[in-house]
């Protein structure tokens, strides 16, 4: 949780500092998710996420060095610095995306995990989506398809109260995620999404389940995201006293005193805490000092037959 | 060689495709009767309804399941039914399957097939009858293939199954029953972005593509007793298009016509004349001319339905016409 958290600070600072050149949205506050389901994953297994998938992508077991420098649009970015933060994708570690259109990836992972089942893979997929996603489509015709078909797909809903400006309740209809979910015959859990443990514990017992050919599970995790929607949303549309109470419900304070309960020295905590700034600050010193990638990248990837360039300029 | 439909040619090609790649698979609605117009018949008994699935009425999810699914190792044919349905899924082809190789730098393939009849058929009227082709020729990271012939649509078919790249693989819908000599060799293909000279002539090239190359085939035929040659191409793939086969046809003629059965405007048609008058305005003994639809939904009344229509009457009026200045 806090090589997320001090990724996320550094993407900010990069920002700030315009190296990050497009829109950022920082998962401050929302760490439980991201290390308490993607540590249950195994490497082979496979992952899709949201434009906030900084924190997912790193818990996969992205190299967050790769990743900075696809945030600063540099050669040796995980996409060669043509996704930027929206479209980070890892395949070497199952990492297939983070989306920039909000849903989309839960067909996707409805697709992926056919073609574990057609091609008799033991893999597992997990989509995590925020609470705004449950109100486009493709959050229907993604579960039913996924239930229907019986498939291994972990979904996670990422409920951070917010859909960019707009408290998610005020546009949801109905019981919310879990309902939906479980009005299809999916098992769906609801679990305190700040609580890393009990994360961990449900995303266990979920992946297990899937592992077991039961089909796909569903988890409601709740948190609150600390920061704004965007690197550049000042948040000026909630209360500030909001804020500073949700804060004493910091994911990763609460893992901390439970550790510091448990017995665990203080000492070693914070030698935690500083080595993820240091792994992070040195990714953020070695991404700046990267070169752009070549410009014959523009054209390079887009499909195998037709010439790009035609009728162009 | 053996005659078969245009409807078995395709059958053929996805059966030998199937046959000859496990990672071959097909999914749509009511693909395990053998879909809509028959176009799957028998598929479901040769490979399991696992290999040829059916699918809820999820456009959006048929198409989206098909990029995960490309991008974990298999190669989907995808059933839209009618391209006007598959525009549930524009964002599903557009933004994903389109963008994924991509934006991810490289790391990924989405080597899908997505099958979208087009065209008018039977009073099908507004939603069941468009022809969408322009659309996807105009998007990055798409391939876009109209067969017009049972030969083509089986060499076409086989080619885009093969083809890494996501294909949008438009069939014309009355086209199905057409027969013709389709050559059974499994190794049969037809090459992506070569187009076909259906008719050689020396005075003027028609350029066309899905079912108006027959059209333009009967105009030329016309034109023919009325002492004018006409070379009649098919482009058979707008991406990639055969710019080069058409650049050199009307060289030698100085005269070009397309004609095509989608809205005029903002066509296919517009991207060949532009080309043909960026290269060749030296060549050209007439103004380039295009024929195609009016800007309008299409009816359901067969004679309002006929009044979208570019007939063999106006091909010849107009060909005449640019011969004759
Ligand atoms: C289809 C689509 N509509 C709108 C947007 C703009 N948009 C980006 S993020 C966002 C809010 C999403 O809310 P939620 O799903 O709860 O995720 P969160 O941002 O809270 O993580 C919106 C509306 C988009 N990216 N895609
Ligand atoms: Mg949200």
């Amino acid at each position: 949780m806090w090589r997320i958290r001090a990724f996320e600070e550094l993407a900010l600072r990069g920002l700030h500092e315009k190296l990050v050149l497009g829109a950022i949205h920082p998962s401050i506050g929302q760490e439980a998710v991201a290390a308490g389901v993607c540590p249950n994953l195994d490497r082979h297994d496979v992952l899709l996420s949201t434009h906030r998938g900084h924190g997912h992508t790193l818990a996969k077991g992205a190299d967050p060095l790769a990743m900075m420098r696809e945030l600063f649009g540099r050669a040796g970015g995980n996409c060669g610095g043509k996704g930027g933060s929206m479209h980070i994708a890892d395949f070497g570690v199952g990492m297939l995306g983070a989306n920039g259109v909000v849903a989309a990836n839960i067909v996707i992972a409805a697709g992926a995990a056919h073609a574990v089942k057609l091609k008799r893979e033991s893999k597992v997929v997990c989509c995590i989506f925020g609470d705004g996603a449950i109100n486009r489509g493709p959050f229907l015709e993604g579960l039913n398809w996924a239930k229907v078909f019986g498939l291994p797909v972990l979904f996670v809903c990422e409920d951070n109260g917010f859909a960019a400006t707009t408290r998610t309740r005020a546009m949801t209809a109905g019981e919310g995620p879990s309902a939906r979910a479980r009005s299809l015959g999916i098992a769906a859990e609801e679990v305190d999404g700040n609580d890393v443990l009990a994360v961990d514990a449900a995303a266990r017992q979920a992946i297990a389940a899937l592992r077991d050919g039961g089909g796909p599970r569903f988890l409601h995790l709740h948190t609150y995201r600390l920061t704004g929607h965007t690197g550049a949303d000042p948040a000026a549309y909630r209360p500030k006293e909001e804020v500073e109470a949700r804060w004493k419900d910091d994911p990763i304070s609460r893992a901390a005193a439970l550790l510091e309960a448990a017995g665990h020295p203080t000492a070693s905590l914070a030698e935690a805490r500083n080595a993820a700034y240091a792994e992070m600050i040195a990714a953020y010193e070695a991404a700046r000092e990267t070169p752009f990638p070549p410009v014959d990248q523009a054209f390079a990837d887009v499909q195998d037959v037709g010439d790009p360039r035609a009728e162009a300029f | 060689m053996p005659f078969m439909t245009y409807a078995e040619a395709s059958r053929a090609a996805i059966a030998e495709e199937m046959r000859r790649d496990p990672a071959v698979w097909a999914v749509g609605e009511d693909l395990g009767r053998g879909g809509v117009f028959g176009q799957y018949k028998g598929l479901v008994e040769e490979f399991g309804p696992e290999r040829v699935s059916d699918a809820p009425i999820s456009e959006a999810c048929i198409m989206g399941a098909a990029v995960g699914a490309a991008m974990m190792g298999t190669r989907p044919i995808v059933e839209m039914r009618f391209s006007d349905f598959a525009l549930c899924a524009v964002d599903e082809l557009v933004n994903q399957a389109a963008k994924a190789r991509y934006m991810f730098g490289g790391q990924t393939r989405v080597p899908l097939v997505v099958r979208e009849p087009i065209g008018m058929w039977r009073s099908s009227a507004a939603q069941h009858s468009q022809s969408l082709e322009a659309w996807y020729a105009h998007i990055p990271g798409l391939v876009v293939v109209c067969p017009s012939t049972p030969a083509d649509n089986k060499g076409l078919l086989k080619s885009a199954i093969r083809c890494d790249d996501p294909v949008v693989y438009m069939e014309h819908k009355n086209l199905w029953g057409l027969e013709g000599e389709v050559p059974e060799d499994d190794d049969f293909t037809v090459p992506i972005g070569e187009a076909r000279v259906v008719r050689e002539g020396g005075d003027l090239t028609i350029v066309s593509w899905s079912a108006q190359v027959h059209v333009c085939v009967k105009a030329a035929e016309a034109l023919a007793t009325r002492g004018i040659k006409a070379e009649v191409i098919d482009l058979r793939s707008l991406w990639p298009w055969d710019k080069a086969r058409v650049l050199a046809s009307v060289e030698k003629t100085g005269r070009l016509l397309i004609a095509q059965e989608s809205v005029s405007v903002a066509g296919f048609g517009a991207e060949v004349a532009a080309t043909v008058a960026e290269r060749l305005h030296k060549a050209l003994k007439a103004p380039v001319k295009r024929l195609g639809a009016p800007r309008a939904p299409i009816s359901y009344a067969p004679p309002l339905e006929d009044a979208a229509r570019v007939s063999k009457e106006m091909i010849v009026n107009t060909a005449e016409g640019l011969v004759r200045t």
